[in-house]
């Protein structure tokens, strides 16, 4: 298995489109910066203009965390995109480019091919979101230092320099494990064509459709949001929360995981029996 | 004598379309087996079905002895493939590709392994460069390494020689001779051209609509100890009028331009070369030609 995980991670990272992502993040995430850099304080402004009669601000608050904070919220949106490009051709790849005649007739079992492919996809997807966290925090915090963490949502909450660290490694742990459920749902879309632009743009639609049926606030959609896994994809920002909302955020973690699996287990299935027309 | 395909009433049904029906057949180790049948008549669904990569809907296949459902992995292990054209990752250099498959047949493939494959097939020189750049004969060579990497006991050629130039064609006839005769691999070879079988193959069926048209020895089915052959010459009227009035056997079937069709026994070509020299006659070339379209309309005139 190991093997097999280490020729598709090798496959994964000889084709040019794979370092998308990570283009994509490292030129994003500074451009971002550069802009705060030089207009973050009328930003800041911006933000507490309605409370700055009320509180006086002393301090850094326009720093790495606010930034790296900022961009995790923002990026929430393109960082499936880019994850589909991959996780999207992982399968549906292998039918375009015709290698699935040559794969398939090894003596290795469907499943391990499946799972192999799996693996590396979900290896690959988590490397984007430490990349993103190291260009976001790390070069964050190398430009504008550390400080205390604001955060308005709806309240306005000040976290503790000492108290900011772990919540950003659970919140980037969250992340990875959205953009896992997003790349399994396109491995699964990518188990069941040819092409893999259907996976992509497949997977794209549905998430756009499910999140704005998740953020509408239209009565209508409330009760089919908790069935939407994008619903979940947000609770990152439970980790930036106090006092936490510890049971919310095993939900999300558990409904997230239990997509991972029926995604994964659907994929299975279909590529056992699928006949290799191609 | 030990089988090492045994199919038994295989049927392959999509949807509303039988592409497969009832076939079957029995390949016996040291054959070189003819695969024979028109585009769409079921060949390379069964070549696919003999390798797992679609499930039959009926019947048995049986590899070295062993069920292939139940001993899929066992049984691959000692099989090399080519399945219609040879696609390979056009992104990675054709040394990293066989180092891929090598290592997905269970094998940790060497460097000089790897080396040798690709100059057997004459690709050495490009064992560095991406398989995109590689011309359609090139992949079919590199379809051909591939397959022999991890010395499998039986080989399936699904029309191997398609796209290739007449060099190319005889190269691969060579190759399978030459695993056949000296390595004593078994070969299964598909393909729509009835010389190509004719030229290699000691056993061969012939399949239409997915099922057995005719099946046995090479020899007995074509009679090949009577060929017809296209001549060419510089005066073709006057070849024609110098073998019909000659003892040989030999019948003219056609003249066009410099060229004529003969029916000609084994035996009668030499001397018949010899004695169109010698009436002054200049022989360029010698062409076996049987079309499969034509073996099966003498066929199907038979039974009628």
């Amino acid at each position: 298995m190991i093997q097999i995980i280490g020729i598709e991670l090798f496959k994964i990272f000889k084709k040019w489109r794979s370092y998308i992502a990570f283009l994509a993040i490292a030129v994003i995430v500074p451009i971002v910066q550069i802009a705060m850099y030089v207009e973050g304080n009328h930003y800041l402004e911006f933000l507490t203009q309605s409370i700055q009669q009320v509180f006086v601000f002393t301090g850094n608050f326009l720093n790495g965390y606010l930034i790296s904070h900022i961009l995790l919220g923002a990026l929430m949106i393109h960082i499936p995109f880019l994850v589909t490009l991959v996780a999207g051709d992982l399968l549906a790849g292998e039918a375009t480019a015709g290698t699935y005649r040559m794969l398939l007739t090894r003596p290795v079992s469907r499943w391990k091919i499946v799972t192999g492919k799996f693996i590396a996809g979900v290896i690959y997807t988590n490397l984007v979101v430490l990349w993103l966290a190291f260009i976001s925090l790390g070069l964050g915090i190398a430009i504008f230092g550390t400080g205390e963490l604001l955060v308005l949502s709806g309240d306005i909450t000040i976290f503790a320099k000492n108290d900011i660290m772990w919540r950003f490694v659970c919140a980037y742990g969250f992340a990875a494990l959205s953009m896992t459920t997003v790349a399994s749902l396109a491995f699964l879309l990518s188990s069941m064509v040819e092409n893999a632009i259907g996976p992509i743009v497949g997977t794209m639609a549905i998430i756009i459709v499910f999140v704005i049926v998740s953020n509408l606030n239209v009565g209508l959609f409330k009760d089919i949001r908790p069935f939407l896994f994008t619903y979940y994809m947000n609770g990152w920002r439970l980790f930036f929360e106090t006092p936490m909302d510890s049971a919310e955020t095993v939900k999300s973690v558990s409904v997230l995981f239990a997509h991972v699996v029926v995604f994964f287990g659907a994929t299975l299935l279909i590529f056992k029996r699928k006949d290799i027309l191609s | 004598m030990e089988k090492i395909i045994e199919i038994q009433n295989l049927v392959k049904q999509f949807k509303n379309l039988t592409a497969v029906n009832g076939l079957n057949l029995n390949v016996y180790k040291g054959d070189v087996f003819g695969f024979l049948g028109p585009n769409g008549a079921g060949k390379s669904t069964t070549i696919r079905m003999l390798l797992s990569l679609i499930m039959p809907t009926k019947g048995d296949i049986k590899l070295f002895g062993l069920d292939i459902k139940q001993n899929r992995n066992e049984v691959l292990r000692k099989i090399g493939a080519i399945v219609e054209k040879p696609d390979f990752y056009g992104y990675l250099s054709a040394y990293n590709n066989l180092e891929i498959l090598g290592k997905l047949t269970g094998m940790q493939p060497t460097k000089t392994q790897i080396m040798d494959m690709l100059a057997l097939t004459g690709l050495e020189k490009r064992y560095n460069s991406k398989v995109k750049t590689f011309s359609h004969g090139m992949k079919q060579r590199l379809g051909i390494a591939q397959a022999l990497l991890h010395n499998p006991e039986l080989i399936i050629l699904d029309e191997p020689t398609t796209g290739l130039d007449p060099q190319g064609m005889k190269e691969i006839r060579d190759l399978i001779t030459h695993l056949s005769k000296d390595k004593k691999i078994t070969i299964f070879l598909s393909s729509h051209i009835l010389y190509e079988v004719e030229l290699v193959a000691n056993r061969m069926i012939i399949i239409n609509k997915g099922s057995t048209v005719v099946e046995g020895m090479v020899e007995d089915l074509l009679n090949s100890s009577h060929l017809q052959v296209t001549i060419e010459v510089n005066d073709a009227d006057k070849a024609k009028s110098v073998l019909e009035n000659s003892s040989f056997k030999a019948v003219v079937e056609s003249v066009a331009f410099n060229r004529l069709v003969l029916s000609v026994s084994k035996e009668e070509l030499a001397p018949l070369n010899k004695y169109l020299n010698d009436n002054g006659i200049a022989v360029s070339s010698f062409v076996p030609t049987r079309s499969l379209e034509e073996y099966f309309l003498k066929l199907t005139d038979k039974a009628a």
